[in-house]
């Protein structure tokens, strides 16, 4: 499986890029922001980081640039997107997935290991966990305090899209939710930092379930249309 | 040339975290009647006179970028400048 990782000015990508190459033994390449086409790729993963700073909201610049067209493009065909921290935070400023991020509660960047819950393994990206399954994933942000509308929160739960939520909220978000999924099940977006999971070394393989998960269900659908 | 004054504030529905710790700050320095405080940002810009309504040029540039509209209002001047 080949993956797509998206670089803007002050992206996290090597964290990603060494997660899918390293751990996961996949294809994965670095495509910049100004990219034209994302064509050739299975799968699109959005880092962390700090796009343009940052400045204005956490991803709104990011979310104009040229590749984002494409990104649209790709959840739109049904690939896998992932959008994680930063990418996350584009994703809800593109519109790809509902809501907003505010400033964490307490005002300060929170870094550490965090017990994330997985509230739907019925997706693509969660399949490989139990349902319920506590795992710990390291969160790094600033603007984690996840937000959206009354009528959107009840979407959210009827439609089973909250994908995983803290245990000890840390950052104020809207019923602990660390992660959602969009409606048709193809574009994920959470702030804890599974490609920072992967390693028994650095804390731990909590998150490498997660991208087993995706490639798994690309393996099951890819053999499908070739038989 | 128009002058452009651009003041984005969060909601009323939703709670600003920033606005909330001035305002227990405030409050610490004894300034008890203060209350309600709303941390905005404020944005100005200059637009070139052209055949676009200069008001339809602010209000699409205010909810492409400068506005995030799930939790963010805005409210705008504009004004006729001579000279940045």
């Amino acid at each position: 499986m080949k993956f797509a990782v998206i670089v803007f000015p002050g992206s996290d990508d090597v964290d990603m890029y060494r997660a899918i190459k390293d751990e996961l033994g996949e294809e994965a390449e670095l495509v910049r922001h100004d990219a034209e086409s994302l064509e050739g790729y299975d799968g699109i993963l959005l880092p962390g980081g700090f796009s343009y700073g940052d400045y204005l909201r956490a991803g709104a610049l990011a979310r104009l640039s040229n590749v984002m067209k494409e990104v649209v493009k790709a959840a739109e065909a049904g690939k896998p997107v992932l959008g994680v921290g930063n990418g996350f935070q584009i994703l809800l400023e593109a519109g790809l997935l509902p809501g907003a991020m505010k400033k964490n509660e307490s005002l300060t960047f929170i870094c550490r290991p965090e017990a994330i819950k997985v509230q739907n393994n019925q997706t693509i990206f969660t399949s490989l966990y139990e349902e319920g399954e506590v795992i710990t994933v390291p969160i790094a942000h600033e603007s984690g305090n996840y937000y959206c509308d009354e009528e959107t929160l009840k979407r959210l739960k009827e439609n089973n899209q909250i994908v995983f939520t803290y245990e000890n909220n840390p950052n104020g978000s809207l019923e602990g939710i660390a992660g959602i999924i969009n409606e048709a099940g193809n574009v994920l977006g959470m702030m804890p930092h599974p490609e920072r999971a992967v390693d028994e070394l650095i804390g731990g393989t909590d998150g490498l379930k997660l991208f087993r998960s995706i490639v798994k269900h690309w393996r099951e659908t890819t053999n499908v249309t070739n038989a | 040339m128009y002058k452009v004054k651009v003041y984005v504030t969060l909601k009323k529905s939703v709670i600003d975290p920033h606005g909330s710790a001035v305002e227990r700050q405030l409050q610490s320095m004894d300034y008890n009647g203060v209350s309600n405080v709303r941390v905005g940002k404020y944005i100005e810009f200059f637009v070139e006179k052209s055949d676009r309504n200069v008001e339809e040029i602010v209000k699409e540039v205010c909810e492409k970028m400068l506005v995030n509209p799930v939790i963010e209002d805005y409210r705008y001047e504009v004004e006729e400048s001579v000279n940045q």
